[in-house]
């Protein structure tokens, strides 16, 4: 039997043989200078005289961002990256117009020295298992593309053949959990929503994405927005809705109009609308926008948001499903979630089951990022290891740096370490390691990182975030932000670390909202893991990652300055002093901390953090 | 009806009861902040919080239902120790100045934190500073001590439907507050003080004008009046610790007197005359078919809601001054020609359940006697105060009587303090204004329920449609559906506070419930005082006392003359909503001023 | 008040027009603010007085939804207006330094704008790009693997 993947391959085979360019428009490569490849594509193609003939297609983000701009060009599946525009004009010529494969272009290997062709030979993705990711940056966005991949023929199915219940059924068996954060059975939730009295009923699709450093929902959105859609319209059919709504961002303008065309696009072929393939079901969506605010992930604090006013939660129960948006029952699901449902019911909540680990099935999509060689989105079966992501998908650390932690859960995540390379990464064992999966924020930090420093900016940022309503979070997540810096500015005091737990247990315990709930685990878990580097900074002084100003000092290591005297002509303060043949001094009393010396120092001679300094004067 | 367990106690409740509740019956006082049952339930202070077995965290038992097979801790070590850093965490925001705070032993905050016998404050850091607003000439709002229990903009909101407040700014710095946190004065506030008698802080106040009246007291160039509103006999007892709504009115009297002012008026006898004026405005209303409904106008805040929100119907408010001002402009006329007393010497102070006549005195046409009509006003708050200060013990006070010549009143005039009186007063003399015959029925049930509700009364020729709105609330209700063309009256009572001026925003502030119908009952049962004075009276219909026939006599001629046109009518003007530019303000605190 | 001018007058015509679909609705406010800010850059206080009126909302409403939200700005900003990204991935990935830069090479603090009106700095959360961190957005533009001379080469960019 094969695979739910191999089947989905199997569709992907395609009927043409003719030229046709896939570059990626995701926001890193935009944001990497893809417009300027895009012109040069195009004027090429132009100046080829192939412009009508040989399509350009931008698509949604291909996966791996660090190697962007990206171009794939089919039929053969040839996969192009880290593009200036003179290399734009080289494909066109040459793999274009003459049919010759730009070998210079390709990737190599680092190791084998080997040259790798087409996308899924790369490293990056031949480790993944692109289920929810099956369309992004591989189809364009339309809809027409959408339907050549089997588009829409999940709600046709679901429409013609199975009622409601049938449909939650299939949910059920899947075993799919939200993957908003919560990880809530979907087909629980779904249930529930059924069963919750009203004639009114409304689908709020989370597409609020505030854990910075998370970009899966915002891919999804741009690079196959079809696959929510129909996701929304299925759910709609089962729970009873006839109304949607997609909350996306306001930071995500792309996100914003892909879904309003795609929705016109889906209404225009009928698959949204009064009588929905003629099968007597009618459901609509609408988007809102939000205007920039971590809680309104929070589903009261979405509905409020929606409900045009602050983004303040509210108590629960009443869950949303019993009384949500304008009071009537709602369902909120999030961007992935939904993306996931038109697979389960087009192959069966079964087949899907089949991924995954028991009790967490199906695939998760991580935004990975921080200080990895290869950054971007990542979708493997839940249970897969961390260090298979880390090390075999994203290429490890870059420079050779010690890998030090990963954080995941954003915000309401923690922080795994070295030891927790092994772990299978789902649902519980990730929460018995003191963090969650989260929405798929996966950061990884190298020896570099203070973890001391990496709680307090979580801290900064909830507390930033808090929306203010509650006594705990508003003035609790304040008061362990103040701890945090006193720490961080080498003021701590031991009685501190018991404060901020106890703090932490008030706010897990109290506060009203997930939010304040789940503020303190960054600080809880860096203070179970790495208690040490807490107690350098405050017994010693000291912050071992050389990352806290306040205690930090740069030094020049003897044995390794050559005397070039190059860090006393950049130096801005004149804190600098030597003369040739003997290493150089800095004036601790002059330098301004701009580091511009240990930057520039061609033998590393300059160094900071890890060494005891004095004790700050009080 | 679920049926739960509350540490160990079984017990059955009606379907949703709060967990709070349920514990109440059984004798378990859980602490609570921000609620207001049936007003506000925020659920922001989470002071309230009880473990319920299998729950992850803990929840606030103001707004968690009692559900089937529930179990609930409420007092285990975690609780008591969670709910105790909650009071710890506010205070840890909070300026330690109980001392010198309005509140001073009246305050919700300052209760839980003896409640919970918290010694040192572990928990420092940096604190929020706003600024002051004590721009507006009734309400001080000071933010530091706000800890945003939401209770201002509930009622602000719900009950007002004026919407002065929200949760501003986010994070640490969000706080309950006018736009841009900046001053009322440049809002629509009505002044009606509902937001000061529900803050369970000092965060919220009147201005003072204590410290003005003491001044004027020791002025010996000066004749120093006062005027009693309705509402004051039977609410400053509370004060002094007699059980709700008893009529002090004696006492009162002889406690002012020793106070130190010269004359002690009542201000019921103003009202009489509004009601003279105002049966006659509307006398001819009817005669000259309309603008319909004529609404009352001796409510200040009424008055500025209607200019704020409905300019157009500023038309159909009665053009009769409120009693405090019609008070005020007979004293500097009328008993200065009497007593034959300069009016330039002389200083009215008024004592009312109101902060909005702070406001109203200051208007700057109300200066009809060619002074300032009146100089100064005291809430029922402000005037206890006074005693306090002086060491007058009312309960030691004889029963002494008022002046004369304003100093006798009608019971007519006393009901004007409750919700339906000024109604109910004005029908009494209409009644006979338009039959021509006497009144046997003097009391009106039909306008005195709890609940709003309309009445059609036969006069004469005229069936006249009257309502009675309690609060601008249901002001703003009734407007809508007249200007709908959904309801018409020819009368509509509007009083600015819930149950009237026994209500009002400068009334004793009672924080033993955290109940809001319980608290407006409370203000409801204030007001069986002044029904009760009311039926002792001699004489009920304002038409009837002496002293305001022997007023029509010596001095005005008879209602709507031109000299009661010049002195006790006024008239109104359109608002603008908000200024455009914020008013300048001293960024100092300031502070209670001492004697 | 301040006389408007000609452009401001028929910047508020133009408002009040836009205003006009909202009315009688409910959850639009958000909305209409983005929409009035689109039209004047930022939302002055007049501008919220003119929705709060146009809209019969309260005032604080208004206020208080402009003040949650960190979309929305009350203070004008620059002709360019560049924003650091202080998401994690930024942030681990070296985003404070970033900022330090930028505002060493502008000599402006986060929150104000350059005295020829053309520059103002503010840091942002996360931008969806941190596949590319550290990441600076300009106006709707985001520029990814940022670093010291990508920034020099950006404000030479912006200052032609
Ligand atoms: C502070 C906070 C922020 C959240 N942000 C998001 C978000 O950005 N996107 C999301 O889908 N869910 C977010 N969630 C989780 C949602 O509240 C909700 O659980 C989820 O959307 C449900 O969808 P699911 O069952 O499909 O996961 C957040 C929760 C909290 C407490
Ligand atoms: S926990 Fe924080 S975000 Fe949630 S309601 Fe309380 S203050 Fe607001
Ligand atoms: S740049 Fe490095 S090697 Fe050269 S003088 Fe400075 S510390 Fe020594
Ligand atoms: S950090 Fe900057 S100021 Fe300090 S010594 Fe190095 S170059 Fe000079
Ligand atoms: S409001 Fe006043 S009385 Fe209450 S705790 Fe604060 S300072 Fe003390
Ligand atoms: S209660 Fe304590 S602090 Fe307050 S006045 Fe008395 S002794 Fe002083
Ligand atoms: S001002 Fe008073 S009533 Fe309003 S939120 Fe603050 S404490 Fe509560
Ligand atoms: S005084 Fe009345 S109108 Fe003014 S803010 Fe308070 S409750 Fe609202
Ligand atoms: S109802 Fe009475 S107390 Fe309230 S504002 Fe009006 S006059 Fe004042
Ligand atoms: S955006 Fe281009 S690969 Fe991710
Ligand atoms: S949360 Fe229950 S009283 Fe405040
Ligand atoms: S953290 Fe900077 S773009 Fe996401």
């Amino acid at each position: 039997m094969t695979t739910l993947l191999e089947e989905l391959e199997q569709e992907r085979i395609r009927p043409e043989t003719e030229h046709r360019l896939l570059l990626c428009g995701g926001i890193p490569c935009t944001s990497l200078g893809c417009k300027k490849v895009k012109e040069a594509l195009e004027e090429e193609l132009q100046a080829q005289g192939a412009a009508g003939e040989v399509p350009l297609e931008v698509v949604g983000c291909i996966g791996d961002c660090s190697m962007g701009p990206a171009v794939i060009v089919y039929p053969e599946g040839i996969i192009y990256q880290k593009l200036k525009p003179e290399d734009a004009r080289t494909i066109v010529r040459e793999h274009i117009v003459n049919g010759r494969v730009v070998e210079s272009l390709l990737h190599r290997d680092p190791q084998s020295k080997e040259i790798l062709r087409r996308r899924e030979q790369l490293p990056f993705y031949r480790g993944q298992t692109r289920l929810v990711l099956r369309n992004c940056g591989v189809i364009s966005p339309h809809i027409d593309e959408y339907l050549k991949y089997r588009g829409y023929a999940a709600l046709a199915r679901a429409l013609a053949e199975l009622t409601p219940e049938q449909v939650i059924e299939e949910v059920k068996i899947s075993g799919l959990r939200g993957r908003g954060g919560g990880g809530f059975p979907t087909g629980r939730k779904w249930e529930m929503m059924r069963a919750s009295p009203g004639d009114e009923k409304f689908i709020i699709c989370n597409a609020d994405e505030g854990d910075p450093g998370a970009f899966m929902d915002r891919n999804i959105l741009e690079g196959d927005p079809h696959s929510v859609i129909e996701g929304m319209i299925i759910a709609g059919y089962a729970t009873g809705a006839r109304q949607g709504y997609i909350y996306v961002r306001a930071e995500y303008p792309i996100a914003v109009r892909r879904s309003q065309e795609a929705i016109a696009q889906a209404r225009e072929k009928k698959f949204l609308g009064e009588n929905i393939l003629e099968k007597g079901f009618s459901f609509n969506i609408e988007i809102r926008i939000g205007a920039g605010a971590f809680v309104c992930g929070e589903e009261t604090a979405l509905i409020s948001s929606i409900h045009g006013t602050r983004g303040d939660p509210n108590p629960r129960p009443p869950f949303p499903a019993q009384k949500g948006l304008w009071g009537k029952p709602t369902l909120i699901n999030n961007v992935e979630t939904l993306a996931n449902i038109p697979l389960i019911v087009l192959h069966g909540g079964s087949r899907f089951a089949e991924l995954g680990l028991e009790g967490a099935s199906g695939t998760k999509v991580f935004a990975l990022a921080g200080k990895i060689n290869h950054t971007g989105l990542v979708e493997v079966p839940l249970g897969t290891p961390l260090r298979t992501i880390i090390f075999d998908i994203g290429g490890g650390i870059p420079g050779n740096k010690k890998f030090k932690a990963a954080q995941t859960g954003g915000p309401s995540g923690g922080c795994l370490g070295p030891e927790h390379l092994d772990l299978p990464v789902d649902y519980q064992s990730l929460q018995e390691a003191g963090s969650m999966i989260g929405s798929g924020g996966l950061i990884i930090m190298d020896e570099d990182t203070c973890m001391v420093d990496i709680a307090r900016f979580y801290m900064d940022f909830i507390q930033d975030e808090s929306c203010g309503k509650c006594t705990p979070c508003r003035i609790g997540t304040k008061r362990m932000l103040e701890i945090l810096e006193k720490i961080t500015a080498g003021k701590g005091e031991e009685k501190d670390l018991e404060t901020l737990q106890q703090l932490a247990l008030l706010l897990k315990n109290g506060s009203l909202c997930g939010l304040g709930r789940s503020a303190p685990n960054p600080v809880l878990s860096t203070l179970h893991r790495f208690r040490e580097e807490y107690l350098a900074h405050i017994r010693d002084h000291t912050c071992p990652a050389g990352v806290c100003r306040s205690l930090t000092r740069l030094r020049i290591i003897e044995d390794k300055c050559r005397s070039c005297g190059i860090c006393a002509r950049i130096c801005p303060a004149a804190a600098i002093s030597g003369a040739r043949g003997k290493p150089y001094v800095i004036d601790p009393e002059k330098c301004s901390d701009c580091l511009r010396c240990l930057e520039e120092c061609p033998f590393d001679a300059i160094s900071r953090g890890g060494e005891r300094v004095a004790a700050p004067m009080d | 009806m679920p049926r739960l367990w509350i540490d160990g106690q079984e017990l059955e409740v009606e379907q949703g009861v709060t967990v709070l509740e349920a514990a109440r019956k059984i004798g378990i006082d859980i602490p609570t902040l921000c609620y207001l049952k049936d007003l506000n339930a925020p659920a922001s202070c989470r002071v309230c919080l009880v473990q319920v077995e299998g729950r992850p965290t803990m929840d606030p038992a103001c707004v968690l239902e009692a559900q089937e097979n529930m179990h609930v801790l409420t007092h285990t070590p975690e609780v008591v120790a969670a709910r105790k850093q909650m009071v710890e965490l506010l205070l840890s925001d909070h300026p330690f100045e109980c001392l010198t705070c309005e509140r001073n032993l009246n305050c919700e905050l300052q209760r839980l934190a003896k409640r919970f016998g918290i010694r040192d404050i572990r928990l420092e850091g940096s604190r929020n500073h706003f600024p002051v607003d004590d721009l507006s000439p009734s309400v001080v709002r000071e933010p530091d001590k706000c800890i945003r229990c939401r209770r201002c903009i509930s009622i602000c909101e719900y009950q007002q439907a004026v919407g002065i407040y929200r949760m501003i700014e986010r994070s640490f710095n969000a706080v309950a507050g006018p736009a841009f946190n900046g001053s009322l004065m440049e809002t629509p506030c009505i002044y009606c003080g509902q937001c000061i008698t529900v803050c369970p802080t000092g965060a919220l106040r009147e201005q003072d004008s204590t410290a003005r009246v003491w001044e004027a007291l020791q002025n010996p160039d000066l004749h120093v009046i006062v005027q009693t509103a309705p509402a004051i006999r039977s609410t400053i007892g509370e004060e002094f610790g007699y059980p709700i709504g008893t009529d002090v009115t004696g006492k009162m009297v002889a406690a002012l007197k020793r106070l130190g002012f010269d004359r002690v008026f009542d201000d019921c006898f103003g009202a009489d005359v509004t009601i003279m004026e105002e049966a006659r405005e509307l006398a001819e209303r009817l005669e000259r078919g309309g603008p319909f409904p004529q609404f009352t106008a001796c409510c200040p805040s009424w008055v500025r809601f209607c200019e704020s929100f409905y300019p157009d119907l500023i038309d159909n408010l009665s053009a009769v001054k409120s009693p405090q001002q019609i008070f005020g402009a007979l004293a500097k006329t009328y008993y200065a020609r009497e007593a034959g007393i300069d009016p330039a010497r002389i200083f009215v102070v008024s004592i009312m359940p109101c902060v909005s006549k702070k406001y109203e005195l200051l208007r700057p046409e109300m200066n009809a006697s060619g002074f300032r009509d009146v100089d100064a006003e005291l809430s029922t708050r402000e005037f206890a105060q006074m005693l306090f200060q002086a060491g007058i013990d009312l309960r030691k006070m004889p029963d002494e009587a008022y002046d004369s010549p304003m100093g006798y009143a009608s019971g007519a005039g006393v009901i004007f303090g409750s919700t339906g009186g000024v109604m109910e007063a004005a029908l009494r003399t209409v009644y006979e204004m338009l039959t021509g015959e006497e009144l046997e029925q003097v009391e009106f049930p039909e306008v005195r329920s709890e609940e709003y509700k309309d009445a059609e009364i036969q006069m004469g020729q005229y069936r006249l449609k009257a309502a009675v709105a309690r609060g601008t609330g249901e002001a703003r209700r009734l407007i809508e559906a007249v200007l709908k063309g959904e309801k018409e009256y020819h009368f509509v009572e509007v009083m600015a506070c819930p149950a009237g001026c026994v209500g009002g925003g400068g009334q004793p502030i009672y924080i033993e419930t955290n109940d809001w119908n319980e608290q407006v009952a409370h203000r409801s049962r204030r007001a069986g005082g002044l029904y009760e004075q009311d039926r002792r009276k001699e004489f009920r219909k304002s038409h009837t006392n002496p002293s305001v026939i022997k007023l029509y006599q010596d001095f005005l001629g008879h209602p709507g003359s031109d000299l009661a046109r010049q002195l006790l009518h006024t008239s109104y003007v359109s608002r603008k909503l908000y200024a455009p530019e914020p008013l300048p303000r001293k960024e100092h605190k300031q502070k209670v001023q001492p004697l | 008040m301040a006389v408007k001018s000609a452009r401001e007058t028929e910047l508020y015509h133009q408002l009040t027009r836009a205003l006009e679909k909202y009315k009688g609705k409910s959850g639009v406010l958000i909305a209409a603010l983005q929409e009035a800010q689109q039209i004047f850059g930022y939302l002055p206080r007049q501008v919220m007085i003119h929705v709060a009126n146009e809209l019969t909302i309260p005032l604080a409403e208004v206020y208080s939804v402009v003040s949650f939200y960190s979309l929305f700005s009350t203070v004008p900003v620059g002709l360019h207006r560049l924003e650091v990204c202080m998401g994690t991935a930024c942030y681990v990935r070296g985003a404070e330094k970033l900022l330090q830069g930028l505002q060493d090479k502008l000599g402006l603090k986060p929150g104000e704008v350059s005295a020829d009106g053309r520059f103002s700095i503010a840091t942002t959360r996360c931008t969806g790009a941190c596949g590319a961190a550290p990441v600076i957005k300009v106006g709707d533009e985001l520029y990814g693997g940022m670093n010291e001379e990508g920034l020099d080469r950006l404000i030479k960019e912006l200052k032609q």
